[in-house]
């Protein structure tokens, strides 16, 4: 079969920023887009590395305290770039360490400020109490959810940004409000691991969607059996917290 | 001496029952606090602690009987149960009335955050530290932590503290050592890529260039089940039971802790010898017989593990079953699984996926082009109709901790299990 088109994918900093599955998130983009019957490339930017030109949509994923402050320097470099791509509505899947980089700022434990890059008008504060877990949230958007938090970090959205869903079983965001994560433009951003994408395929096509359509004009889905994901959804939602 | 009475009695009651091997160790704890500090203090040959994320079960069987290969008699926590309270249950089974332990040596594998507790209680003559690589981070939350874990651990140890060279976050504890000799392990250059380190997991496959740092052992070549190792300079080969190159590594790591204790009096040729007779411990490339052909258990419980043990054994002409539990044990994230690669599958299949998170195992084969017959989340009827389906074949299954004793319990019914006490 003809190939319908070809979408670059590019991953940020895959070496620091990908601690636990993160690559589920990438893979399940590119299969799906093979599923749907277009082709896909994998593209990476790393810290230090030139920003590759031709670029249809961008996964960023966790890391550790020690990897955010590897990539820092080089995220403050590329923010300007990010930041309009966004407004041009480029598709973001971003996922726990660069979701809190993508705010204004972080603000750790000790009081030290960790500049963000604005591109999400939300803060987040280091907190004593590690919020780990299955979580279930609902969203008008996607439906339910589902996927596995764990971060210290207690994230507050602004005013005018909508959470991407409201939480019925772990905390998301922080242990105050019920949101988790944050819809923005194109961009989906979230806590959550398990790896996201993977039980969530509304979410995936959402992004490939959006990819295609800014490309091509039209997204053209294939039929995609996801019998296999609503089992593991089903399951996964009776699990423990 | 009290106390010592009341853990044997209560030891000796939950046997009757046929479980809880941890539950005296706890209620020892509790009413004698010191017990474990006396029983373990004046062995002649010290305490040895052996942790890191992964290996610990096999490493501390191999340490154990290459010291008993050398004449030592040697006490050691078997049942796998490597939290504190576990090593006081086994130690209530092994002293006499008034506490006191008849050994030389004891070889200790304690769980990386238990090991904390334990060396506060315990200081260790020696220990070894094998690995940090992503494992239970809905535990521990970072890898960096559990660096930090492990450095507590080699910071109350006294004599020496023997190191993975090829693990950058390992190595780096040699640097916070103050009062302990350090010793290396490590791999040929050759070998490097096989092992990566948890940085090297994904992304640019770029390996971290090679250490500088002397090692006392080197595990030069591995070829199937056959191994050199490269100790104080001379290469020798060895025929291992053991399977699996992960194994074969830490084997590395046996060696030089043994030649650390024993130091001049070390018999190169009986360590050998003793390595070669090592047989897997329970679950981990265990080899058991079902309808007269082979049933290989490969435990699997993180990324690296997962990746190293698909490596290891070849799927060609194998039936395969793969059971994925999220109990507290196993871990309740998902995660791991899109961290490990499993075209290597893609040929053969696999018979079927069980397990409580069956789905997201069977999703993951999905999202890599790698059929599955069968899917069934009640283990022990997967199991059945896995065996069934597979007559005549020989069969490995791929299964988390909790899945595994699972497993081994059903397999006990139709199948020679060894009991594990």
């Amino acid at each position: 079969m003809m190939s319908k088109g070809t979408i670059n994918i590019l991953q940020l900093y895959p070496r620091e920023m990908n601690i636990y599955g993160d690559w589920g998130n990438v893979l399940v983009l590119k299969q799906r887009l093979v599923w749907h019957g277009y082709d896909a490339n994998i593209l990476e930017h790393n810290a230090d590395g030139e920003f590759p030109a031709d670029v249809d949509l961008i996964v960023g994923g966790g890391g550790q305290d020690s990897g955010q402050i590897v990539i820092q320097q080089d995220l403050q470099l590329i923010a300007p770039h990010l930041r309009a791509l966004a407004k041009d509505g480029m598709p973001m899947l971003i996922i726990c360490g660069l979701y809190q980089l993508f705010g204004n700022y972080f603000k750790t434990h000790d009081g030290t400020v960790i500049p963000g890059i604005g591109v999400l008008d939300l803060e987040t504060h280091g907190g004593t109490e590690r919020l780990i877990g299955n979580v279930v949230a609902s969203s008008d958007e996607f439906g339910d959810v589902h996927g596995y938090e764990n971060h210290s970090g207690q994230t507050f959205l602004g005013p005018g940004l909508r959470p991407l869903a409201v939480v019925s079983k772990g905390e998301g965001n922080n242990s105050k409000e019920n949101h988790e994560g944050a819809r923005h433009l194109n961009i989906v951003a979230s806590y959550l691991h398990g790896s996201l994408l993977p039980k969530n395929p509304a979410i995936a096509d959402f992004l490939l969607e959006k990819a295609v359509t800014r490309k091509y004009g039209s997204f053209e889905p294939g039929d995609v059996d996801d019998s296999l994901a609503e089992l593991a959804r089903q399951h996964a939602g009776s699990r423990p917290r | 001496m009290l106390s010592v009475l009341v853990g044997k009695a209560v030891r000796a009651a939950s046997r009757l029952r046929g479980g809880g091997s941890a539950l005296p160790g706890l209620v020892v704890e509790r009413i004698d606090p010191g017990f474990m500090g006396r029983a373990l203090t004046g062995l002649q040959h010290g305490v040895v602690v052996v942790s890191g994320t992964n290996g610990k079960t096999t490493t501390t069987k191999m340490v154990v009987e290459l010291l008993q290969g050398q004449g030592l008699t040697v006490f050691t926590n078997r049942t796998g149960s490597n939290f504190t309270r576990g090593v006081a249950a086994a130690l209530l089974g092994d002293v006499d009335w008034r506490g006191r332990l008849k050994a030389d040596i004891a070889v200790l594998e304690l769980d990386e955050a238990h090991a904390v507790h334990f060396v506060q209680l315990v200081p260790p003559t020696h220990c070894l530290l094998l690995n940090v690589l992503r494992d239970q981070l809905d535990r521990f939350g970072e890898i960096d932590k559990t660096t930090r874990l492990l450095a507590q651990i080699a910071a109350k140890t006294t004599g020496t503290v023997v190191l993975n060279r090829e693990d950058p976050r390992v190595a780096s504890i040699a640097s916070t050592v103050t009062d302990a000799a350090v010793t290396y392990f490590g791999l040929d250059e050759s070998l490097r890529s096989t092992f990566p380190s948890d940085d090297d997991l994904r992304g640019s496959a770029s390996v971290a260039p090679p250490s500088s740092l002397p090692a006392d052992v080197v595990l030069e070549s591995v070829d199937g089940n056959s191994a050199s190792f490269l100790i104080d300079g001379t290469a020798s080969r060895v025929e291992l039971r053991l399977r699996g190159v992960y194994n074969i590594f830490n084997a590395a790591a046996a060696l030089t802790m043994a030649r650390t204790v024993l130091g001049v009096d070390a018999r190169p040729a009986a360590l050998l010898e003793s390595l070669a007779a090592v047989e897997p411990a329970f679950g981990r490339g265990e080899s058991l017989v079902v309808d007269g052909n082979p049933l290989e258990l490969v435990l699997v419980k993180n990324p690296s593990g997962f990746r190293l043990g698909l490596k290891s054994f070849d799927p060609e002409g194998c039936a395969t079953m793969i059971a994925i539990n999220d109990n507290y044990a196993d871990g309740r994230d998902m995660s791991w699984l899109w961290d490990v690669d499993f075209d290597s599958l893609a040929a053969a299949g696999v018979d079927m996926v069980s397990g409580v998170r069956a789905y997201d195992m069977a999703l993951r084969l999905k999202y890599e082009d790698v059929r599955t017959a069968a899917v069934n989340t009640d283990t022990t009827a997967a199991l059945a109709s896995f065996i069934r389906a597979a007559q005549g074949r020989p069969k490995r299954i791929f299964c988390t901790y909790t899945a595994m004793l699972g497993i081994r319990r059903d397999l006990s019914r139709i199948t020679d299990v060894k009991v594990v006490s």
